[in-house]
Formats: C-alpha cells, sequence, structure tokens
C-alpha cells in the first residue's frame, strides 16, 4: 500500500490543472442530469460507470421517452470513436503491464489520455502504479464535480458560463508543453490543421472521426518525415 | 425523465459503448500478440498530433462569422499562451485564461 501512496502524492501535482477543470465541467452535467430529473445518486452513477466529458454531456438527452437503446449506443459511439485511436497509440505501453490496465483503459478520457502522453514518469516511481493514480485522481475529482452540481443545481444560481474555457487553455497549455521538443511540432501541426480543414468540410458536430482518419493517413503517408523511432535509433 | 429500469438500461448502454470504443484496440492487440512496427509507429506520433485536434475540437463552437466573431476566445486563447510561455505554470495559465474568459463571455461580450 505504501507504494501506492508514494505514486499518488507524486501524481498529485500533475493533475492539479485537471482537477480545476474536471470539478467544473462535472458540476456542469450534474446540472444537466439535475434538470432532466435525476438526482446526486443517478449522476454518480454515470460518473462512476461511464466516465466519460463530452459522452455524459450528450447522455443526458437520451432520458426521455421514445429514445431506443441503439438510437443511444449509436450516438454515444459517434461521441466516442476518437478513442479507439487513443487505444491503438497505447497498446504498446499498456500490454507491459498487468490486470489493473483494464481500469487505464477504462478512464481513458480525453484529458486523461493527454495528460498520461506528455506527463514524464517520474524515476522513484513505477509506471503503472503513477498512471493508475493519475486515472484514478482524475475520475475522483469528476465524481466529486457531478455531485457537487447535482447537489447545488437547485440551490445556488452560480452562472458558470465560460467555465468549460478550463479544458480548453488546459489543451493549449499541453500543445504548447509538446511544442518545446522540436520533434513533436510536425505531429501537432498534422493533428491541428486537419482537425481545422475537417471543421471547416464537414461543421462542427461530424469533424472528428474524418480528422482522426486524416491525421492516421497523413502520418501513415509521411512516415519516412515523421518516424522518430528510426531517427532516434540512429542519433 | 424515464422509470429506474429503463434509465438503468440506458446508462448500461452508454457505459459499454464508451468502454467498448477505449478497449477495442487492447482486444485486436491482446498481449501475447506482437505488435506491429506500424502500430509502435503510429503510438509515437499519434499523442501530440490529437492533443493539436483537442484544442481545436475545444475551439469547435466559436462564433467566428457573427457578433462577437471569436474575440474573446481569441483574447483568452493569446492571454494563456503568453503566461504560459512566460512564467510556464499550469495552473496560472489554466486559471487565469479561464476567469479571463468567463469575465469577457457573461460582462464584456454580452
Amino acid at each position: 500500500m505504501g507504494e501506492y501512496k508514494k505514486a499518488m502524492r507524486r501524481a498529485f501535482p500533475y493533475t492539479v490543472p485537471v482537477l480545476a477543470g474536471y470539478l467544473f465541467i462535472g458540476a456542469a452535467f450534474g446540472v444537466m442530469f439535475a434538470d432532466q430529473g435525476y438526482n446526486v445518486l443517478w449522476a454518480v452513477l454515470m460518473s462512476v460507470v461511464v466516465y466519460a466529458g463530452s459522452g455524459q454531456y450528450l447522455a443526458t438527452n437520451f432520458f426521455v421517452p421514445g429514445i431506443s437503446i441503439l438510437q443511444a449506443v449509436f450516438l454515444t459511439l459517434m461521441v466516442n470513436i476518437r478513442h479507439v485511436f487513443y487505444g491503438l497509440s497505447l497498446v504498446d505501453r499498456y500490454n507491459r503491464f498487468g490486470r489493473k490496465r483494464w481500469y487505464l483503459i477504462f478512464g481513458m478520457t480525453d484529458e486523461t489520455y493527454s495528460l498520461i502522453c506528455t506527463t514524464g514518469v517520474p524515476d522513484d516511481v513505477d509506471e503503472e502504479k503513477f498512471l493508475l493514480s493519475i486515472t484514478l485522481l482524475n475520475q475522483l475529482y469528476w465524481i466529486v464535480g457531478t455531485a457537487i452540481g447535482s447537489l447545488t443545481a437547485t440551490v445556488i444560481a452560480f452562472d458558470s458560463t465560460g467555465i468549460e474555457f478550463a479544458m480548453t487553455a488546459l489543451f493549449i497549455v499541453m500543445f504548447m508543453e509538446l511544442w518545446y521538443r522540436r520533434s513533436n511540432r510536425p505531429a501537432e501541426l498534422v493533428g491541428m490543421l486537419s482537425a481545422v480543414l475537417c471543421l471547416a468540410l464537414f461543421g462542427a458536430s461530424n469533424f472528428v472521426l474524418p480528422t482522426m482518419v486524416l491525421m492516421v493517413a497523413v502520418i501513415l503517408l509521411g512516415r519516412k518525415k515523421l518516424d522518430r523511432t528510426e531517427a532516434d535509433a540512429d542519433a | 425523465m424515464l422509470d429506474a429500469v429503463s434509465s438503468l438500461i440506458i446508462i448500461a448502454a452508454v457505459a459499454i459503448t464508451t468502454f467498448a470504443t477505449r478497449a477495442a484496440s487492447f482486444l485486436v492487440f491482446p498481449k501475447d500478440r506482437e505488435i506491429p512496427p506500424t502500430v509502435k509507429y503510429i503510438g509515437t506520433i499519434l499523442p501530440p498530433a490529437v492533443i493539436g485536434m483537442l484544442v481545436v475540437y475545444c475551439l469547435r463552437s466559436t462564433q467566428v462569422f457573427a457578433y462577437p466573431y471569436g474575440v474573446p476566445e481569441l483574447i483568452a486563447c493569446l492571454t494563456v499562451i503568453g503566461l504560459h510561455a512566460w512564467k510556464r505554470n499550469v495552473l496560472l495559465s489554466v486559471g487565469a485564461g479561464t476567469i479571463l474568459y468567463m469575465v469577457l463571455v457573461q460582462m464584456v461580450f454580452v
């Protein structure tokens, strides 16, 4: 247990920005779900078993008479399809871990994925325990945020308009942290430009899947220029 | 609001579907299967590309062609970039940028 305690303590500082963001966007979900008539127990249940930002926002629309399960599954699939690609980029790393890796896979939200990919594991902690700590802490923030939103929805009228910018700011900061290492720059630009192009072509609600496909295509076609594994091996 | 049983069924469907998207690649490449070099290569290049995409994803609903013409987002993003280039303190950059954005959309560009 001591090992996990240490990993938690080392992981905590890296998760603080997610703490700030998740408390608020988790709360926003709690409010939306409360508006549909669901109390705090329901909201917490969702955040424990689903744990997805935009997925849970979307899901608040499913709790109305007439929705079919198939519809709920299809819409959830569309909004979360990008996670297939996140998983693809982590199979090599996670397959070295034990059974607990399934919790890492379950908890692979945008924020957790990005944090895990951009954070170097400190030398004095076990990698698996460190990543489990990050994932667990993030989910706890999400659950607490959800509960706060749900409980206060009817009590306080706090104008939280614009709070969702916390996530934008967090991704900008991660983008910059990667940018400081020159070899990341081409891939970052590929992602950003693919997204801008697909946003212009397909519109705000349908551009993520085409963006992922375009990105992977460019990454595969540009392998000679982009591949760092071989370049690093040569150096 | 639906009855409890229907609600639980919907929650289960959303939970299973979400987990399925996250687990799909791990089911295709279980532990004992050799990972092709191409997939390893994608694993090194995709994360920075995804973060580039997520920046755009977060800003996808920005009103560029109508009032307020994306000005609040532009100001807030530049503030985050400036602060982070200057102090490189994640909390400061995210916190100050978010508060500024909230002030802009609630009080300035209304």
